[in-house]
């Protein structure tokens, strides 16, 4: 499989995407609403939709999804973070489609290769981005408790936010601006919600970047030999 | 035809009558003389109390049944062999949260509540489907449940469609065109495991010979058991006795088991061709009757899930109202 610097974008983004989506999709059937098992499925949607797309430019979908291992994954360990409790998937939620409503709405508007998909999703992102403000409101400023649970989600996702601003190769944004405008975002957000905007560092000593290196947290791989397992177990077969 | 109006202008000379009883009695005409005319029955028209708990009962039923029915098939999401089968799946569960939405909000015109109604499956007061009862046990099973299970529940509710209480009916409408979409999307993924590589051929006839007698559960007791039938036929709530609409789901899949390359496991299913139907084997109603007293495969587990999630769900639900309190209308945002 030979990855040129548009394809290795193509399975960045497509890889965050595909991840988040599987991630979502744990929730089917476990929302602490009705209103929520259709949201939650909807945005899981997007993201696979997206995903789809993104890994069809670098290759066969179903291949890059079902046949790589852990360390030839790219996505942000941000994205792979286990679902915990509703906050810490709101949290995730916001820190993210804060980020790709940002990134896309920058590609969108460049002539890349990029700017097809990204035109479309940053629609779809935008709402994303919409229900998370939404929620992280009613969670930091609901109970005492939501608003404790919130506030320790918050704390717990922060240390990966860092890596979304690691330049990915052949995806032209300005970044330090791209995090600029999303610490400025993220904060405002917070701040509305009553929450404090963390303090602790956005990266450990090897989280910047890792998880576009391949390098992932522990929970990944187990998240993949769910996800991969059927497909592995009948090589060659159509579905 | 008797139109709403005129059902109206009815049952305003009904008022003037004075006598309670008599008042009752010409109320209970209008009704009756409504639903012999194939009128629809609207949530502020008079209906008696039976007519009225009986489709808040089998309302409930099927909207518990939508809720309760996402987790066997959403058991699979995670695991789906392909991304494009990943997506169908994701997206059949979620319009089958829609629809208990859509049927949640039909039973509500009728003077209950969505967290009434919840509350009592949850605390086994209100039944679901058997059929979601059964575990999915590998891939195909996916496929079994879109052909056959989508199947039955189409055979089911399409008479709905004409059910004479207007909610219900307008619910139907929107809810058996996604239902019949999944249903072709269930075959088609049986059909390619068919003619797959021989385990997935195998995988797809294992699906299929454990879900097919569930499947002709799933229209309820026999014709000469069936202890709400005469009445809800009656009242053109049903339309036809669960044996009429068993025999045309058989009648149905046949030609289509045919067409997948699998078959069905009935030893006696034969055409018979002085009846124009097919005759079928012998339902274990002993089954049938256990599950529905809780005995099932997965009763406990699929019950206890739905608890858990909308226990483990009360804090968030709890923020929201506070919020809401927070920030009514008007000053909410503008304080912000």
């Amino acid at each position: 499989m030979t990855v040129t610097a548009g394809s290795a974008a193509a399975l960045a983004l497509g890889d965050d995407a595909l991840v988040l989506s599987h991630r979502l999709g744990e929730w089917a059937g476990n929302a602490p609403v009705l209103e929520e098992e259709v949201a939650l499925a909807n945005i899981a949607l997007d993201l696979l939709g997206q995903a789809r797309v993104l890994l069809s430019m670098a290759g066969d979908e179903d291949e890059l999804a079902y046949l790589r291992e852990e360390r030839a994954f790219r996505n942000l360990q941000l994205v792979e973070q286990p679902n915990g409790d509703f906050a810490h998937t709101i949290a995730r939620q916001l820190y993210f489609s804060t980020y790709q409503r940002l990134l896309y709405t920058e590609l969108a508007a460049e002539d890349g290769e990029f700017a097809p998909l990204a035109a479309k999703a940053v629609k779809e992102v935008a709402y994303h981005q919409d229900h998370a403000e939404q929620w992280t409101l009613r969670l930091g400023d609901g109970t005492a408790e939501s608003h404790e649970r919130m506030r320790r989600a918050g704390e717990a996702l922060w240390r990966f936010t860092g890596e979304m601003f690691q330049p990915v190769e052949g995806v032209n944004v300005n970044w330090e601006d791209l995090e600029t405008s999303w610490l400025e975002s993220v904060s405002a957000v917070l701040r509305r919600a009553t929450l404090d905007v963390p303090e602790g560092p956005r990266s450990g000593a090897w989280a910047a970047g890792a998880g576009r290196q391949g390098l992932h947290t522990e929970s990944f791989g187990r998240m993949l030999a769910e996800m991969q397992h059927l497909h592995r177990s009948h090589p060659g077969a159509s579905w | 035809m008797a139109t709403a109006a005129e059902h109206r202008t009815a049952r305003a000379g009904a008022d003037g009558t004075a006598d309670e009883a008599a008042r009752t009695a010409a109320y209970e005409a209008v009704f009756d003389a409504a639903v012999a005319a194939d009128d629809r029955i609207e949530p502020r028209d008079w209906m008696p109390d039976a007519y009225r708990s009986t489709l808040v009962r089998q309302i409930a039923q099927h909207a518990h049944s939508e809720i309760i029915g996402m987790q066997p098939e959403a058991n699979w999401i995670t695991r789906a062999p392909s991304l494009r089968r990943k997506a169908i799946l994701m997206a059949k569960v979620q319009d089958e949260a829609g629809h208990g939405l859509y049927l949640y909000s039909a039973a509500e015109t009728l003077g209950t509540s969505r967290d009434e109604l919840l509350d009592k499956l949850h605390t086994g007061r209100q039944k679901y489907s058997s059929i979601f009862n059964y575990p999915t046990l590998t891939w195909a099973d996916v496929g079994a449940i879109g052909w056959l299970v989508d199947g039955a529940a189409i055979t089911n509710q399409v008479p709905l469609c004409r059910c004479s209480y207007g909610p219900y009916a307008r619910a139907m409408v929107r809810i058996c065109k996604e239902e019949s979409f999944h249903q072709r999307q269930g075959y088609e993924l049986l059909l390619t495991l068919s003619r797959g590589t021989p385990e997935q051929h195998e995988m797809a006839q294992d699906a299929v010979n454990r879900w097919w007698w569930p499947s002709l559960m799933m229209f309820g007791p026999p014709d000469d058991e069936s202890a709400h039938s005469a009445q809800s036929m009656a009242w053109k709530i049903k339309r036809h006795s669960n044996d009429e609409l068993r025999q045309r789901f058989v009648d149905i899949c046949v030609p289509q088991a045919e067409s997948l390359g699998l078959t069905l496991p009935d030893p006696e299913l034969k055409w018979n061709e002085e009846r124009g139907h097919h005759d079928f084997g012998a339902i274990d109603w002993t089954e049938f009757r256990e599950v529905l007293k809780g005995n099932g495969p997965c009763n406990e587990q699929r019950i206890t899930q739905r608890r858990r999630a909308h226990d483990e769900g009360a804090w968030v639900r709890e923020a929201a109202a506070a919020y809401a309190g927070k920030h009514a209308a008007g000053n909410g945002e503008a304080r912000a």
